[in-house]
């Protein structure tokens, strides 16, 4: 029964996550008002026929906000996902395949990165980029410094894990039939650090999610008049407003639903890793 | 039987007791005296010294427990007199001198005297004190002379006018100069009781305070004061709905209107406030724009322009719900005196301003707009981060300038790298941002509208006035803070406002509206636009 339990729910995750990103790349058609147009006169909507979702505080219709937004943040969040994954491949990979010294020093730099105030970071970046970019611009940007932040977590376990294999039975034989260097790294080490990586790749995509939601809270990483999950979870920043127009939830079950259904989708990477 | 015996004679004793305890009561005058007031301070108070007060939840202990020679009445803006019973100003606005009541005591029993009030500008003009109420009093360089002429009769001279001269001792809490516990002495209706760190003041009504209401009775009725510190809007909103606390000032528009739904009694407003929200470009000679944009924002046309294709009405029916009004220029209309009636609403037309550009040279090309050189005209404006409203009404902007092919970029920043763009590194190409104004005589924005100012936002520190309109406004601002004449320094700023509105150096968007929520147990509250909204006439509030 559990083989069937576990394929149903992945299943189902991968079916949610098709649903979702099918309906954010439908946007244009399922939203044709777009995400930026201001209906001033119908602002704070309930929702309506018109508005599925109703409209935000200066009218601009709600579902198709959370249609475009959900498109930037599932499909940015993957990229920088991917982006930390390398650059924990490239650091903690190298690092705990070579050993030694190179190890060390690999390490000691992932530790810096780690003790990073990174919220910091990414605020005084936000505040030192140039002020006239395009919001296309200030989310690339934003995704880009999360992927490029966000790598140190991974960068440690693979190192562990190409430590441990360069010390396996394999590596040792492959060594000893004369295979030697990037040969021996690409053709025998890496092949076994790719469930780990695919792990770390599925583990990032929530958290960099997560991620520039609470910079949108903030205030920082989407720029107006974009969307992002971020840009909509600052409606439920009143505490009183919100029980009120429970629609106003919608991004928010949108997230809980996409973060589970990873999480539900890396279960078998993650016991291909173990 | 015996256990019953003792159960009546205790209940007589208590009966007794409570009897005796109301008579005394009514007795001793202390009947007047209801319950207790509580509010939250939505910073902690950075002193309880009134002569350094600076920050807002300093002023509102120093208005709860100062006692003030003059104040000015929040609700008809006249100044009216306090421990002072008159006072005379010299023509040439550099002397004051005021008639004390008698027999007056602080709350530790010390009597009050015109020694008192010596002491007090002293120590106010202090140059080691710092006091940022004192800075208002510095007219120009010399020493202050204080002339006690009897107990009750005091004249201070200072070395030139001072502008509104009377109206500046609204601030000024009077200090003992005998008192032992000077911190402990105040001659306002409420003095420090307890505070703890963090989370409450406490304050307890003056038992020597002075007034007395028209039917003999002490003031202030109210017991006490409790004011519990608390940043959160949203708890504090909470708390007055459990009915924890007893008013709200400075009510956000959203929650005005949740709570009207509910209890519309309880919510007051009282029209446009003081505060205005606007927005600048940057006229830094120096700043690191490239030309063609700084000369854009130096010219008059382009920024009246701009003003002009900007929908404030809708900005105020929109991001404050209605509880707005379109701002008219630097002076709100609530500002009863100071405002220029001759002024008039900027007209939203966005055609209107399309063709004052072209008729700049600005070419509308597939829906952007160029200048003569090409250039497209893209500009960013850069707004607090968190201020929701702020954020909002940049978006409309940004909606409103699409209209005419301007294309914006809204940047929201944390609040000192914005202030460092501003002051320091002038990296920016327009700022929104909001002024808020407590006092209603222009003296008060000199430090904004002289061109010399650091704080002249568009073009601070500037060595000479860059533009003639720029020197106008300093010969205006300055004639007026030397003169005494109250209607002379009437006309003079009436000119700085019309230049303001011709000129745009500043692009005003709305005057929020002063909304406050009071509990119906308050009894005696008359909110009004001005600071402290909801508690002005604390001394005559109970709480029932």
């Amino acid at each position: 029964m559990k083989p069937w339990r576990t394929n149903f729910w992945r299943t189902l995750a991968c079916a949610v996550l098709l649903l979702v990103v099918g309906g954010s790349l439908a946007a244009n058609w399922l939203a044709p008002a777009g995400y930026a147009h201001q209906y001033r006169e119908a602002t704070d909507a309930a929702p309506s026929r018109a508005h599925w979702l109703g409209t935000d505080e200066i009218g601009r219709d709600r579902f198709a906000r959370v249609l475009y937004g959900t498109r930037i943040s599932l499909l940015l969040a993957p990229a920088a996902a991917l982006l930390s994954t390398l650059m924990a491949a490239l650091v903690g990979g190298l690092a705990g395949y070579m050993g030694g010294a190179w190890a060390r020093a690999a390490m000691a730099v992932t530790d810096l990165f780690l003790s990073l105030p990174w919220l910091f970071l990414l605020i005084t970046v936000r505040a030192l980029m140039p002020l006239n970019v395009s919001p296309l611009v200030s989310v690339l940007v934003t995704f880009l410094m999360l992927g490029l932040l966000g790598w140190t977590s991974a960068a440690r376990v693979l190192c562990s894990t190409a430590g441990s294999l360069r010390e396996s039975d394999f590596v040792r034989q492959a060594r000893a039939s004369g295979v030697r260097g990037a040969r021996l790294f690409w053709i025998h080490v890496l092949p076994n650090l790719k469930p780990v990586l695919l792990a770390q790749f599925w583990i990032s995509i929530p958290v960099f999610i997560l991620a520039e939601a609470n910079l949108g809270i903030l205030g920082l990483g989407v720029a107006e008049p974009m969307p992002s999950w971020g840009s909509l979870l600052r409606e439920l920043e009143g505490l009183i407003s919100v029980g009120e127009a429970p629609w106003k939830f919608v991004p928010l079950i949108l997230l809980v639903v996409v973060v589970t259904s990873f999480q539900l989708m890396l279960s078998k990477q993650e016991q291909a890793a173990a | 039987m015996a256990t019953t015996n003792s159960a009546t004679y205790r209940k007589t004793i208590l009966a007794a007791a409570l009897a005796a305890a109301a008579c005394l009561s009514i007795l001793t005058g202390s009947a007047s005296a209801q319950g207790e007031l509580r509010f939250c301070l939505r910073s902690e108070p950075k002193t309880f010294d009134p002569l350094k007060v600076e920050d807002d939840a300093s002023v509102v202990v120093r208005y709860l427990t100062g006692g003030v020679l003059l104040r000015m009445n929040r609700q008809t803006q006249a100044l009216e007199p306090e421990l002072a019973q008159s006072w005379k100003v010299s023509k040439d606005g550099r002397q004051i001198t005021f008639q004390l009541r008698s027999g007056i005591s602080f709350s530790d029993g010390t009597p009050f005297s015109a020694e008192d009030v010596a002491y007090t500008v002293q120590q106010l003009m202090d140059p080691a004190l710092h006091s940022p109420t004192g800075d208002a009093f510095r007219s120009g360089p010399g020493n202050v002379d204080t002339k006690i002429i009897s107990a009750t009769q005091i004249s201070i001279t200072f070395p030139a006018p001072v502008a509104g001269l009377d109206r500046q001792f609204d601030q000024v809490a009077i200090l003992s100069a005998h008192s032992g516990r000077k911190e402990m002495a105040v001659l306002g209706p409420f003095m420090m009781a307890d505070y703890k760190a963090g989370a409450t003041v406490l304050l307890k009504r003056n038992p020597n305070y002075w007034k007395s209401d028209a039917q003999g009775r002490k003031l202030p009725y109210l017991d006490s004061i409790r004011l519990d510190i608390q940043p959160n809007r949203d708890v504090e909103m909470l708390r007055f709905k459990r009915s924890e606390i007893d008013l709200i000032n400075s009510l956000d528009s959203e929650y005005f209107d949740k709570l009207a739904a509910t209890s519309p009694q309880l919510v007051h407003d009282a029209g446009p406030s003081l505060d205005s929200e606007q927005m600048w470009f940057n006229e830094v000679a120096k700043s690191p724009l490239p030309q063609y944009k700084k000369n854009w924002f130096r010219s008059a046309n382009f920024r009246r322009a701009i003003s002009q294709a900007i929908n404030r009405d809708d900005l105020a029916r929109v991001v404050f719900r209605g509880h707005a009004q379109a701002a008219i220029g630097p002076v709100s209309p609530a500002n009863k005196f100071w405002f220029n009636a001759r002024l008039k609403p900027e007209t939203y037309s966005p055609d209107a301003a399309l063709k004052a550009l072209q008729g700049e040279g600005f070419r509308l090309e597939n829906g952007t707009l160029k200048d003569k050189d090409g250039n497209e005209v893209l500009f960013s404006v850069i707004t607090n981060s968190g201020n929701k409203y702020r954020e909002r009404m940049a978006t409309m902007i940004q909606e409103d300038l699409q209209k005419i092919g301007i294309h914006v970029n809204v940047v929201t920043l944390d609040f000192p790298s914005l202030i460092e763009r501003m002051t320091q590194t002038f990296d920016y190409e327009a700022i929104l941002l909001g002024l808020t104004n407590v006092g209603l005589d222009p003296s008060e924005q000199m430090n904004v509208w002289l061109s010399s100012s650091e704080n002249h936002q568009w073009n601070p520190s500037e060595k000479s006035p860059e533009t003639p309109w720029e020197a106008e406004i300093d010969r205006l601002m300055r004639a007026q803070a030397s003169s005494a004449d109250a209607q002379k320094r009437k006309e003079s700023f009436d000119r700085v406002q019309e230049i303001a509105v011709e000129q745009a150096p500043f692009i005003y968007l709305v005057n929020r509206n002063a909304l406050s929520a009071v509990a119906a147990s308050v009894q005696g509250a008359s909110p009004v636009i001005l600071v402290p909204q909801t508690y002005w006439n604390v001394e005559r509030l109970a709480v029932k």
